[in-house]
């Protein structure tokens, strides 16, 4: 029993960041009965098949014959968005001649959602800020999904009121209160204002910074933005060390663009390429107004899951969940692209005959599975790595009691190694009883494998332990509320920019023998437009190479 | 050091070692009722000052500096730690078990509302903060330091979790603020005199402490008991007049009170209505879009649960359905059961043509299959996010959907003298979402000059036309309402409401202040 309760305090302190006593604290207010059957209510760890993945560790599958031989114009290997972006494309120009494989049993990658009696919910991603530059292809997916309902006079989008984020948009925990806003305002000096000042004229200085070219600095698609040498020169410094030659030593400000760097980037800011750092706040300001907001956001109950549906849509039919692709040749003379997965429901290999691939996988993955990779791993592979994220749903029989601000759509815990929660029933105007809660700890205080390990070995208890006690320093009825409460074990939720991210060749690299490259790691920053982007560009170079006529949709 | 004193054990002369268990369990109850006492203060901070969230954070912050205070005193307390624990619970027992039925009495003061109500937090906090080290010293000879801290924070952190579980789910329906503050008074008496067991060893003479715990034992038991009246009187306070019912249920707060001229609801502790007057509100909400709708067979009322405005509707013979949507069924079981409602509201919402539907009216209307000839919105001021998202664009484009094409729209939209602004930007916000509109005011003496907006597809043309027996409205007194003087006038910047940007509920909030 003891070793039981300590097991659980120590699981809590290293994953949330407790101090070890009030971890113990935390974890039996969470728990509540300390004894026999641990929390009282139900959930369980969902989402992503570890142990599928981890059977391309082995290189056991390679030699087992194939049971039979299917054929395709286009193998599209993951169902991520830039998977089903590249699906999405190919149906677009009227070519349906493809398929999409994915491992895990539904489609969308970090991008899954999922749903219960009370409300749809994210597992992942979750909103897309309104786009500050023309992107026919985002836009074309945001008309879909009615998200863009007209054009004004100036050809500028409309958007739907009720897929904007509603207000109130974000709160922090700070002071034993929730606080308007997310920068803890409340009791900064006025060095620590004028700090912020300083940073936000910056930020909308580079947001309005255009190249001799046109190119904005920081532009979303990454490949759209400048190239200039002062602005390269940023990929060689941590945002930590930018900020520290840029005299920003306000612990608020820190603490600030810190929490932009766990929540875009899953890294800390010793771990963040500055220009990674800079892009999340200087991309979304159109940079046409010296003291505009940042652009809205369009969210979701399901959050990107919306989208992801209807990407799905588009490759209805041909999607072939539960198939483990585990080697891509790529095309040699007088041989097509072979694939070869594990249909995972017959327990048979398949071996696939395309005329073209594209891999929208995360490059660990990818240098499993692409022959020539496997052969000799990528020098690019030894820069890159993945952060690991803990996404926890925590089902409510009805909302907690509020201190100071009222629940917003985004909120914030300041002294937490969390993001804190959004609530999904925020933009479906359901204000009263019960609702979801979707709680995201991105792992940034250790190296990623070691922080990948724990996160694995942990328990459901453990999990939801942890999450529970984050979230009852601010909520302390919390535990009387909860009804069900599951967990999700992103081992690779993200890839993480670290310094030099920018000059990789993962972001350049050329087709290969029929094969292409797609995902959001190509292009370096783990954002929704950037595997679209990818997704899109893919099979608009399968379009080009099959001769088609079309005329791009790509960003720029 | 902790060990070390542990070892020698206790020095001759000293009383006999403590035995750890019953003073775990003493932790225990102090720590719930530590608990209950900041939840109940949190909980008549929300009550009391409303949405003031200024208000309620300072609650939450005093109280927890309090604890660090009480804390930091204990130090001061050299000799005798077992007596000063024990008096410092009888003290406790008595301002935390006393606090909710004072402080509604408080609060008909204003002027002294405010010291009186941190006082009691400060003193309560002070006092919990004080137990739990003394607690700690009383053991620290019998235990080893390692466990004894271990041990007191967690039953302390046990005790409130039991205390923060049982507050929203059973205390606070089933008894009520101030029967869970006095009874968690008795259980810290209840723990006084089990103390004064648990240390007879090193209290001193208890004779005097017997005697302090149980008259405030008295006290609270009388308090217990006479807890609805308390409660009532303390509202009465509050409110001026005699409160006849005072329901707290999962969406609000709901008074009633009565005087003389009559009764008046209040939600939240915001007038919305007085059965002096309230008839020519509910006239000019309803008839003017009755004479602007070329039909009115199929109604709709969104808020309204008092039923007063179906009461209107019910004038129209042609009508042949009413949907009322309100949020609280509470508030419509009050409106169908309670005699002075249905006196005043003629049983309106027993009528065989009206149906009531507990929703929000905006996951309601997003689901509403039919179409509607007249919608009446009646929604409490856009005084929360909440409530301002029913004045939205969005919300008013899905009215829109669900209006017959001829069909008019009348909203309440707060009073155009108290906030001016506020007025026009509902009436720029019916007009972004597709309305032409003809804003209308009268005057409600308990409200003020009072604000309302026509909608509809095409401007609104108000025929002289009325139910006979209206005692506010007259067909030649119509046409004036629409007139609006210099200091009412337009606004002509007012902006659009949105969901995403919800300028509305700053504006309200920042134009009454200056009335308040």
């Amino acid at each position: 029993m003891e070793a039981l309760r300590l097991s659980r305090r120590d699981a809590i302190a290293s994953l949330v960041g407790l101090p070890a006593l009030s971890a113990l604290a935390a974890a039996l207010t969470a728990c509540g009965k300390t004894r026999a059957r641990g929390l009282p209510f139900g959930g369980r760890i969902v989402g992503p098949d570890a142990a599928r993945g981890h059977l391309l560790r082995s290189g056991d599958l390679l030699s087992r014959p194939a049971a039979r031989t299917e054929r395709v114009g286009t193998a599209i290997v993951g169902a991520g968005v830039s998977g089903l972006s590249a699906a999405w494309r190919l149906a677009q120009a009227g070519d349906r001649d493809f398929r999409v494989y994915d491992l895990e049993d539904a489609a969308g990658g970090t991008a899954l959602s999922g749903a219960n009696d009370v409300s749809a919910f994210p597992w992942g991603a979750h909103y897309v800020p309104v786009p500050v530059s023309p992107n026919r292809a985002l836009e074309a997916v945001l008309e879909e999904a009615g998200a863009l309902v007209s054009r004004d006079a100036d050809g500028a989008p409309e958007w739907a009121e009720e897929m904007l984020c509603r207000e109130p948009e974000e709160r922090l925990f700070f002071g034993y209160t929730w606080r308007q806003g997310l920068y803890p305002r409340d009791g900064a000096s006025p060095e620590d204002l004028a700090q912020l000042a300083r940073f936000q004229r910056e930020a909308n200085g580079l947001a309005a910074r255009r190249d001799t070219r046109g190119r904005r600095a920081f532009a979303i698609p990454t490949r759209l933005s400048s190239d200039d040498a002062d602005l390269m020169a940023l990929d060689r410094l941590t945002m930590a060390e930018w900020m520290r030659a840029k005299g920003y030593t306000s612990p608020r400000l820190q603490w600030f663009l810190e929490y932009g760097c766990r929540d875009d980037f899953g890294t800390n800011l010793s771990g963040t390429s500055a220009w990674a750092g800079l892009h999340y706040h200087a991309a979304r300001l159109a940079g046409e107004d010296e003291d505009e907001d940042p652009s809205e956001f369009l969210t979701w109950p399901e959050g990107n899951g919306r989208l992801i549906a209807l990407l799905a849509r588009s490759a209805a039919g041909r999607l072939a969940p539960a198939s483990l692709v585990f080697d891509v040749a790529p095309r040699t003379t007088g041989a097509p692209v072979t694939i070869r997965f594990l249909d995972a429901v017959r327990n048979e290999v398949v071996a696939v005959e395309a005329a073209h691939a594209i891999l929208a996988l995360p490059k660990f993955a990818a240098a499993r599975v692409f022959a020539p990779w496997r052969a000799a791993p990528p020098a690019f592979l030894t820069d890159m790595s993945w952060a690991p994220w803990l996404v926890a749903n925590l089902t409510l029989r009805a909302r907690p009691l509020e201190r100071g601000f009222p629940l917003a759509w985004d909120n914030v815990l300041h002294d937490s190694r969390s993001l804190g929660y959004v609530v999904a029933t925020h933009q479906s105007g359901q204000d009263h009883g019960p609702t979801v809660f979707t709680y995201y700890l991105p792992m940034t205080d250790e190296a990623p494998a070691a922080a990948r390990a724990k996160l694995l070995a942990a328990s459901w208890d453990d999990l939801a332990s942890a999450a529970l006690a984050d979230l009852s320093r601010a909520h302390r009825d919390l535990p009387g509320l909860v009804t069900n409460l599951d967990v999700v074990r992103w081992g690779h939720a993200m890839a993480r920019p670290t310094p030099g991210f920018l000059s990789s060749p993962a972001r350049h690299l050329a087709p290969e023998g029929g094969v292409f490259f797609a995902h959001a790691d190509s292009a370096g920053l783990p954002l929704f437009e950037e595997a679209q982007d990818a997704g899109v560009r893919a099979a608009e170079g399968i379009l080009a190479a099959r001769g088609a006529r079309f005329v791009s949709m790509a960003a720029g | 050091m902790g060990d070390g004193a542990a070892g020698a054990g206790p020095g001759p002369g000293s009383a006999p070692a403590l035995r750890p268990g019953p003073v775990y369990l003493t932790v225990l109850a102090i720590a719930s009722c530590g608990l209950i006492y900041e939840l109940v203060a949190g909980a008549l901070a929300s009550y009391l000052l409303g949405d003031s969230v200024t208000q309620f954070s300072l609650v939450i912050g005093v109280y927890l500096s309090s604890l660090g205070l009480g804390a930091f005193l204990s130090r001061y307390v050299v000799r005798g730690v077992a007596r000063r624990f024990v008096e410092a619970e009888i003290a406790v027992a008595f301002v935390g078990g006393l606090s909710a039925p004072l402080l509604f009495f408080a609060f008909s003061s204003p002027r002294w509302f405010p010291p009186v109500f941190y006082g009691v937090v400060v003193a309560i906090g002070t006092l919990v903060g004080l137990e739990i080290p003394l607690l700690m010293r009383l053991l620290k000879d019998t235990v080893v330091f390692r466990d004894l801290v271990a041990q007191v924070l967690t039953f302390d952190y046990l005790g409130s979790l039991a205390a923060s579980i049982l507050f929203p789910l059973v205390l606070l329906p089933r008894l009520g603020l101030t029967r869970t503050s006095v009874l968690f008074g008795l259980l810290n008496a209840a723990v006084a005199f089990w103390s004064i067991r648990l240390f007879r060893d090193r209290v001193g003479p208890p004779g005097g402490l017997f005697l302090r715990a149980g008259i405030v034992t008295a006290i609270l038991l009388a308090a217990f008991v006479a807890a609805d009246r308390l409660t009532a009187v303390a509202e009465e306070n509050q409110y001026a007049d005699e409160v006849v019912v005072a329901e707290s249920t999962a969406y609000q707060r709901i008074v009633v009170t009565r005087n003389r001229a009559g009764f008046q609801l209040f939600l939240n502790g915001h007038l919305q209505f007085s059965s002096v007057d309230e008839y020519r509100y509910h006239e000019a909400l309803v008839h003017p879009a009755f004479a602007a709708a070329p039909r009115a067979r199929r109604v709709a009322v969104l808020g309204g649960g008092d039923g007063l405005a179906v009461r209107e509707i019910l004038k129209h013979p042609e009508v042949e359905s009413i949907t009322l949507v309100d949020l609280d069924p509470a508030m419509t079981r009050l409106a169908t059961t309670h005699p002075l409602f249905l006196a005043l509201n003629g049983g309106s919402l027993r009528s065989p043509k009206v149906r009531v539907v507990n929703e929000d009216a905006m996951i309601w209307i997003e689901k509403e299959p039919d179409l509607f000839d007249v919608v009446l919105i009646d929604f409490p001021d856009p005084n929360s996010y909440a409530v301002g998202k029913l004045y939205t664009s969005r919300f008013y484009s899905l009215v829109k959907r669900k209006l017959d094409p001829e069909g008019v729209l009348a909203v309440q939209s707060t009073s155009p003298l108290f906030a001016r602004r506020s007025f026009w930007i509902v009436d720029a916000t019916l007009r972004a979402a597709g309305f032409a509109t003809r804003p209308y005011h009268i005057a409600v003496p308990s409200f003020g000059d009072w604000g309302f907006v026509l909608a509809a597809a095409v401007p609104p043309d108000v025929k002289p036309r009325l139910p006979e027996g209206l005692r506010a409205l007259s067909t030649d007194l119509l046409p004036g309402l629409f007139i609006f003087g210099p200091d009412v006038a337009r606004v002509d910047d007012a902006p659009v409401n949105r969901l995403n940007d919800q300028v509305l509920v700053r504006t309200y909030e920042g134009e009454w202040k200056r009335f308040d």
